[in-house]
């Protein structure tokens, strides 16, 4: 076991819970990001700005946070450029045929205790180990 | 200001502190996820603690709101009901742990990086998009339906 963080990723955790119960509470909605994403690339009429505002939200607390605290953004650039691309076809893929991420089922459904939810997040973090156990090198 | 305009800015508010929160608790250094996810090698249990955080204040949070009539700016809760099991589900979240694995990257975090510019964050996004278009095809190709 490598040496691990606990207050940078538990602040973190509870900062991101209390998001997505902002979302439940003011607009009764699930802050599922990868669904919400889609809308906003495939956007449908009425349903396209409050998406929109939720993703612009995000990307506006990534520059503030860049501003702040620029070491917390790993430099990326050193590793395939292929990679990355693969990873990002098949995360919208699956995303989509799986109807959520790691915010829908893994923060919001598990917290839930939706079965379906549960059912996915158990599926990508088994997928996800076994990734990096065979190609883990490779990725990094 | 009306009920639209209301939604629209909580929208916002919720998005902005999910992107802090996401920076804070280190989802957006791919190696610290990939390292979470390497359980048979150099495991680094750090991201144990997002989702605990993550799960745990939510799941108070959403009890207390769940008591409430309902949302302040939207007439009811949309909370999904399903709770039958399909393949679909199972094998897109197969596929989305692979791509995760892959990357160190899902969906919250990649959009997080995004103004870093980093051409791979940017290569991730356009193709996570691409394959958002591509979901409904490769959907019925697997499962030999019709496309929705």
């Amino acid at each position: 076991m490598q040496e691990f963080s606990v207050v940078g990723p538990l602040v973190g955790g509870v900062l991101i819970g209390i998001a997505s119960a902002m979302m439940m509470y003011f607009n009764g909605r699930i802050a599922g990001i990868s669904g919400i994403f889609e809308g906003v690339i495939k956007p449908a009429s009425g349903d396209f700005v409050w998406r929109a505002a939720f993703v612009g939200g995000i990307v506006g607390g990534g520059l503030l946070m860049l501003f702040m605290t620029p070491e917390s953004f790993a430099d990326v650039s050193g590793r395939p450029v292929y990679l990355a691309g693969l990873a990002g076809l098949l995360v919208g893929i699956g995303t989509r045929i799986g109807s959520g991420c790691t915010s829908g089922h893994g923060v919001c459904g598990v917290s839930r205790m939706a079965p379906r939810s549960l059912v996915a997040t158990g599926t990508f973090m088994a997928t996800g180990i076994l990734t990096v156990w065979l190609v883990g090198g490779v990725a990094q | 200001m009306n009920q639209q305009q209301n939604f629209n800015i909580a929208s916002f508010l919720s998005g902005l502190l999910f992107g802090v929160g996401l920076v804070i608790s280190g989802m957006t250094q791919p190696a610290k996820v990939v390292g979470f996810l390497d359980l048979f090698g150099n495991w680094d249990p750090s991201l144990i603690f997002v989702m605990g955080g993550g799960v745990v204040t939510y799941g108070l949070l959403f009890k207390l709101i769940m008591q409430r009539p309902g949302p302040l700016f939207a007439v009811k809760f949309t909370v999904p009901t399903r709770r039958d099991m399909d393949s679909p589900l199972i094998v897109g979240s197969a596929l989305f742990g692979i791509g995760w694995g892959l990357g160190g990257f899902c969906p919250g975090p990649a959009l997080t990086s995004l103004t870093t510019l980093s051409p791979n964050v940017l290569v991730f996004l356009v193709m996570m998009s691409v394959g958002m278009y591509a979901a409904d095809h490769v959907k019925s190709l697997i499962f030999r339906t019709a496309p929705a």
